[in-house]
C-alpha cells in the first residue's frame, strides 16, 4: 500500500486519494469546431510512461487537487506540488 | 517415549490429544509434529494427488505434508501446518486429504495409476467431450481440509498500524544481535519471530560467544528490551508491499483471531535464514527422510531424537560436526556419499534404510541436505535482485535494496561468528567484512535417472514430470510450475522450487541462473482470509449514512433498507410488502404523501464565476436560470455519457443550489471540485455540500398544499406565485426554510428543507397532518412506482454506461447550447449519432399479462437477438396494470410497435409507448 504526501495534509494512506489524470492535458477548446482525432487524443490517449510520471491526483478527505511527480517503476513519490498558483 | 531436554519445552507438563483418533501425550512447548514425533508416528499425512503416506521432512515453514484439520473446543480450523501448530491440551487432529486416516487412506491406491497421471493429464484428459462434466467429481477429489460451514460470527481479527525506524525480520543469532547493537545504539527496533521461543537456529548451537545458546538469546533479548527495542514473538512477516509496508501476521492460541500489523519500516534487515533442500533420489518421499536442520530443531528445540539409527546424505561439509550432539545423545549416524548415482531410499510407509546397488543399509531415518536455500521471498517481495553464488550453489540478495539488508543465513553467511560480525556491522549502517564460504558440491536432480524422484513433496511431481513438461516445451520455469503445478501448493514450492528449477536447467543445458525462478509473491506462509478483512465486514464493510429522522422512522414501523449508501424506509408499517407499497403509492395519489427526501444531494455552487461553472457542468443551459427558478439537468462525462441528473435551483445571483441523487452525491462532489480546480480559477467558485446539514421533507399528492399550509409560513404557495419549478425561501420557528416546487412522483409536491436538528418537529407536524387527510407516509419503494408512472428516470437503472441524453429525449441543449459544457464534443460523434442507439421507452404488456421481468430482453424475431431491455418495471397501483421502462434500439420511431421480450427461455409480447403511462398531460403536476 503506498503513501501519498497530499501538500495541504501530508503523508496519507492512499486510500484517501483519487486519481484524476494526467499532468498538462488540455481540453480542446469546444465552442469552435474540434476534430474527432483530437476529441479522441484529449479522451483517450495518455501517455502512461515508464518511469518519471506527473499527474493529477485529489486527496478526497480534504477535496484539494495536486500534482504529483513519481516513479511508476519502483512506486517511488517524486514529490508533490499543489496545483493552484501562490498568492503571490 | 523418555524426552530430551528441549529448549522449547517444559517436560514435566503432559498434554493430551489425538491423531486420527488415536490418543496421544505430548508436553508443553511442543508442536503437532513434534509431539507425533516423539510419539513415533511417521505418517502424519498423504500427498494431495498420489495419496502416498508422507512424513516429516521440516521442522517449521519448510514441511509440504503435515497438514490437519484441528479442532479444540468447539473451533475447528482447517489447513492447520502440524509443523507450526502449538499443541494446545485436548486437541484433535487428523489429516487431510485422506481417508479414514493417513495410516491407512483408501484413495492410497490411486498411486497405481501414478504413470497415467502425468504432468498436464487434466489438460489432457479432461477437454472432451467438456471440462464442466469433470469438474464437479475432480473438485469434489481435490483440495485440503474442509471448511467449516458454521459461521464465526466473533471470528474478527485485530488490525493495527505500526512504524519503526528498523524492522528486524528473524530473531535467530544474525536478528538478535543486529537488534540489539541498533536498539542500543539508540534507534527505534522491532524485532519480529514467527515462533513463539525466539532464537532461529541458535539451539542447534553448542554455544554462542562462551555461553549455552538459552543464556545467549535471554541476555540478548533482555538488552533489546532494555534499550527500547519491542520484540513480536509468534509474528511472522508475510510479504513486503510498495512504499516499505511489511505485513505481520500473529498466531495466538489456537482459535484466537490472528492480528494483522501493517509496518512501515524506513529500514529493514532480513535474518530470515536458510532451509535445507531435498536430495532428489529415488524413494525420497518416504516417511523417515528428514531434513538436516528439522532433525537438529526437533532434537534441540523439542528434545525429540527422530530415529535411533540414521543414514547421511549431504553435501554439506559440517553435517557431522553438526550432528554430533544428537549421536551422543544415542543416534547412530552412518554417512554416505551423496554423489553416489546408484542411492535408494528403501521401504513403502516407513523407510528401511538407503539401498547401494546390492548393499543395503539399514536405518529408521535418513537424514538428507542438497544444501541451503536462503529464504529470499521478502527481499523478492520487496523487488530486490538476485545474484547466483557458486560456491553455496544457492541465490542470494544482492544488497542493493537500499532500504533492506540481508544478514546471517538468508544472506548466504551460515557460520555463527561471521554472521554475528556481518549482523552487527549492518545494524550500524558499517560494511560487514567479505565472507568467503566454504564452496560445497553441487548436488542437483539428475534427469534421466531411474525411478521415480519427487521434486514437489505436496503436489506430487516427479523428476520425469519436469522431464515431461521439458519435451512438451513447458521450458521456462513460470510455465513448468503452472504445467505441473510444481510449487503451486501451500508451502510455495519452499522446498521444491529450487530442485525444479535445477532439474530444468540441466534438461536445457543451461546453467540455473539462466533459467532463473519464478516470482515470489506474498503471503510466505498461509494467511487467513480473516486477517486481511478484519473489522471490514457485514455492517462496517461499507457503513451506511443514517438519516436525522431514523427514530421517527423506526416509530413508524418503517422497513429500513439501503438505498444508495443510506438506510431509508423502504415502505412503512408491518404486513406484505407488496401490499404495503401498493397502498402508499395509492394513497399518495389520492391524497398525499410524506417522504424523507433528506439524502437528496445538496451542493452549493458560489462565487463571481458560479453561472459559467455551472453552466459549463451542466448538458442544459444553466446561465439562463433566474433567481428563484429551477431546471432540471443532467451531468455527463466527458464521454457524453449520463453521469447524473437532478434540478438546479437558482438562490440568487451566482448562487446555485445542485440536488443530485442521493446516491452520487460525492461523485458529484468530486466532478465539480476537479473542474473547479482543474480547468477554472478556484478562487472564483466555492463548491459546498450541505447534504447532511439540511433534511428535506416531500409533501407529494393533490392534499400536499393543504398540509403545507398548516405550517403558517409566510411564503405565498399558490401555483401562481409558487408554479411546478419554482423556488422560495421562508422561517419556520425561527429556522430559515427552503421550498422547492419540484416532483419526482408527478404530482403537485414541495420539497421542503430546513436544518437536520429542526427535522423532527418539522416531521411530527407534516406527519401529523398528512394523517388528518388520510394520507400516508412514502418510502422509495412506492416512490419509485409513482415515479415509474410518470417514466421518470433513475440514473443507473434506467440508463446504462452508454447511455446519452438525447437518448432519453433531451435533444435540445445537444443541438443548441452554444457555450462548451463537459461532454459536448462527444454528444456528435459517429457512435453517438448511431440511429440505432438504446432511446428510452415505456412497455405495456397485454390485458391481463403479468408485469415485465426487469432485466429481461426485447428481441428481435429473425435473427434473434437483443434489441435492449426492461430497466424498471412494476404493477403499477393507481393504473391497475403493470407499468415498464426499457432502453431499446431506436425506441422513439417504434412507438405503437409491438415487440417480443424474451426472458429465462420464454417468449412474451409487449408494445412500445412513451415512457410516461400516467398523467401525460401533466395537469396534477402543475396544480
Amino acid at each position: 500500500m503506498q503513501r501519498f504526501p497530499c501538500p495541504f495534509c501530508g503523508l496519507r494512506d492512499e486510500r484517501e486519494f483519487h486519481f484524476v489524470g494526467e499532468l498538462g492535458k488540455t481540453r480542446p477548446d469546444t465552442s469552435g469546431p474540434v476534430s474527432d482525432e483530437d476529441w479522441a487524443h484529449y479522451l483517450h490517449m495518455h501517455r502512461n510512461e515508464k518511469g518519471c510520471v506527473r499527474e493529477v491526483w485529489m486527496h478526497t478527505t480534504c477535496a484539494e487537487l495536486f500534482a504529483m511527480e513519481r516513479d511508476s517503476v519502483t512506486m517511488e513519490v517524486l514529490g508533490t506540488t499543489q496545483l493552484r498558483k501562490d498568492a503571490s | 517415549m523418555t524426552r530430551h531436554a528441549g529448549a522449547a519445552i517444559d517436560a514435566s507438563r503432559k498434554l493430551r490429544f489425538t491423531f486420527d483418533g488415536r490418543a496421544y501425550e505430548g508436553v508443553a512447548g511442543d508442536t503437532l509434529a513434534s509431539a507425533l514425533l516423539a510419539n513415533g508416528v511417521r505418517i502424519v499425512g498423504r500427498s494431495f494427488k498420489y495419496h502416498r503416506p508422507r512424513g516429516l521432512w521440516g521442522a517449521w515453514v519448510d514441511k509440504p505434508n503435515a497438514i490437519m484439520e484441528v479442532s479444540l473446543k468447539g473451533s475447528e480450523l482447517p489447513n492447520c501446518l502440524a509443523t507450526t501448530t502449538t499443541l494446545e491440551d485436548g486437541m484433535e487432529a487428523r489429516a487431510v486429504n485422506a481417508w479414514p486416516n493417513a495410516r491407512r487412506d483408501i484413495k492410497g491406491g490411486l498411486d497405481l495409476f501414478s504413470r497415467f497421471l502425468t504432468a498436464g493429464f487434466y489438460y489432457k484428459t479432461f477437454i472432451w467431450p467438456d471440462w464442466h462434466l469433470f469438474e464437479p467429481s475432480i473438485r469434489k477429489m481435490a483440495g485440503l481440509g474442509s471448511v467449516s460451514l458454521e459461521h464465526l460470527d466473533d471470528y474478527i481479527t485485530d488490525q493495527s498500524h505500526d512504524q519503526c525506524d528498523l524492522l528486524v525480520i528473524g530473531g535467530g543469532p544474525a536478528g538478535l544481535a543486529a537488534a540489539r547493537e541498533s536498539a542500543e545504539a539508540g534507534r527505534d527496533v522491532v524485532l519480529v519471530d514467527d515462533q513463539e521461543l525466539i532464537g532461529g537456529s541458535a539451539y542447534q548451537a553448542p554455544d554462542i560467544e562462551e555461553q549455552y545458546p538459552e543464556d545467549w538469546v535471554t541476555s540478548q533479548r533482555a538488552a533489546i528490551e532494555t534499550a527500547g527495542g519491542r520484540i513480536l514473538s509468534r509474528t511472522t512477516a508475510y510479504g513486503v508491499y510498495d512504499h516499505q509496508l511489511v505485513a505481520l501476521i500473529e498466531t495466538r492460541a489456537f482459535g484466537q483471531t490472528p492480528r494483522l500489523t501493517r509496518m512501515r519500516a524506513r529500514h529493514a534487515l532480513l535474518a530470515t535464514g536458510a532451509i535445507d533442500r531435498p536430495v532428489t533420489l529415488p524413494g525420497n518421499d518416504t516417511p523417515g527422510v528428514m531434513s538436516l536442520t528439522a532433525a537438529r530443531e526437533y532434537f534441540h528445540r523439542y528434545g525429540v531424537l527422530a530415529g535411533g539409527c540414521a543414514a547421511l546424505i549431504s553435501n554439506q561439509t559440517d553435517a557431522q560436526t553438526a550432528l554430533a550432539p544428537l549421536q551422543a545423545a544415542g543416534l547412530e549416524i552412518q554417512a554416505l556419499d551423496p554423489a553416489d548415482p546408484d542411492l535408494k531410499i528403501a521401504g513403502a510407509r516407513q523407510t528401511t534404510g538407503v539401498t547401494l546397488r546390492d548393499r543395503h543399509i539399514p536405518a529408521d531415518l535418513v537424514l538428507t541436505s542438497a544444501g541451503r536455500t536462503p529464504m529470499v521471498h521478502l527481499w523478492r517481495h520487496a523487488g530486490g535482485k538476485l545474484t547466483w553464488s557458486d560456491p553455496l550453489q544457492a541465490f542470494l540478495p544482492d544488497n542493493q535494496l537500499g532500504w533492506m539488508q540481508a544478514i546471517g543465513a538468508a544472506n548466504g553467511t551460515f557460520d555463527t561468528d561471521t554472521t554475528l560480525a556481518e549482523a552487527r556491522a549492518r545494524a550500524t549502517g558499517a560494511t560487514p567484512p567479505a565472507d568467503q564460504p566454504e564452496p560445497i558440491q553441487p548436488l542437483w536432480p539428475r534427469p534421466g535417472a531411474k525411478g521415480r524422484q519427487w521434486i514437489d513433496f505436496q503436489h506430487d511431481v516427479t523428476l520425469k514430470d519436469v522431464e515431461l513438461a521439458a519435451r512438451e516445451n513447458y521450458a521456462s520455469v513460470e510455465h513448468l510450475k503452472r504445467y505441473t503445478t510444481l510449487g503451486m501448493a501451500s508451502d510455495q514450492g519452499k522446498t521444491s522450487n529450487m530442485a525444479g528449477l535445477a532439474a530444468m536447467a540441466t534438461l536445457q543445458g543451461k546453467e540455473i541462473p539462466q533459467v532463473g525462478t519464478t516470482t515470489f509473491r506474498p503471503p510466505f506462509v498461509p494467511v487467513p482470509l480473516a486477517a486481511w478483512a478484519g473489522q471490514h465486514q457485514r455492517q462496517l464493510y461499507h457503513p451506511v449514512k443514517r438519516l436525522a429522522l431514523e427514530p421517527q422512522h423506526r416509530d413508524a414501523q418503517a422497513a429500513l433498507c439501503e438505498y444508495g449508501g443510506w438506510l431509508r424506509p423502504g415502505w412503512y408499517g408491518a404486513g406484505e410488502a407488496d401490499t404495503r407499497i401498493a397502498h402508499e403509492a395509492r394513497t399518495a395519489r389520492a391524497t398525499a404523501g410524506l417522504l424523507d427526501g433528506s439524502p437528496l444531494g445538496k451542493i452549493e455552487v458560489m462565487g463571481p464565476d458560479a453561472t459559467a461553472f455551472v453552466n459549463f457542468m451542466f448538458y442544459n443551459t444553466m446561465a439562463t436560470l433566474k433567481p428563484g427558478q429551477i431546471r432540471y439537468g443532467f451531468l455527463l462525462t466527458e464521454g457524453g455519457i449520463v453521469y447524473d441528473d437532478g434540478v438546479v435551483s437558482c438562490l440568487g445571483e451566482n448562487h446555485f443550489l445542485i440536488s443530485c441523487s442521493s446516491s452520487h452525491v460525492d461523485g458529484v462532489r468530486g466532478m465539480l471540485e476537479t473542474w473547479r480546480q482543474d480547468g477554472n480559477d478556484p478562487d472564483q467558485i466555492f463548491v459546498h455540500d450541505l447534504t447532511m446539514h439540511w433534511a428535506t421533507l416531500t409533501v407529494t399528492g393533490p392534499q400536499a398544499r393543504d398540509i403545507v399550509e398548516t405550517l403558517g409560513l409566510e411564503a405565498d404557495l399558490s401555483s401562481d406565485a409558487l408554479p411546478h419549478m419554482r423556488f422560495a425561501t421562508s422561517t419556520w420557528n425561527e429556522t430559515p426554510m427552503r421550498i422547492a416546487r419540484v416532483s419526482f412522483s408527478g404530482d403537485l409536491s414541495f420539497e421542503l428543507s430546513l436544518r437536520s436538528s429542526m427535522a423532527p418537529a418539522l416531521w411530527d407536524h407534516l406527519m401529523g397532518e398528512t394523517k388528518k387527510i388520510g394520507g400516508t407516509l412514502l418510502g422509495i419503494e412506492a416512490m419509485s412506482v409513482l415515479r415509474a408512472e410518470k417514466g421518470y428516470i433513475m440514473v443507473g437503472k434506467d440508463t446504462d454506461g452508454e447511455t446519452m441524453p438525447h437518448d432519453l429525449g433531451f435533444t435540445i441543449p445537444r443541438a443548441k447550447k452554444t457555450a462548451p459544457f463537459v461532454g459536448d464534443r462527444s454528444l456528435h460523434t459517429e457512435t453517438a449519432n448511431d440511429p440505432h442507439r438504446k432511446q428510452l421507452v415505456g412497455l405495456t404488456v397485454p390485458d391481463g399479462a403479468p408485469p415485465l421481468a426487469t432485466g429481461a430482453h426485447v428481441v428481435s424475431d429473425a435473427p434473434r437477438r437483443s434489441l435492449g431491455y426492461v430497466t424498471s418495471s412494476y404493477l403499477s397501483p393507481n393504473l391497475d396494470r403493470p407499468v415498464a421502462l426499457g432502453l431499446v434500439e431506436n425506441g422513439a420511431a417504434r412507438l405503437g410497435e409491438e415487440v417480443t421480450i424474451w426472458h429465462d427461455e420464454t417468449l412474451s409480447k409487449a408494445t412500445i409507448t412513451a415512457p410516461c403511462a400516467f398523467d401525460p398531460e401533466g395537469d396534477r403536476l402543475h396544480a
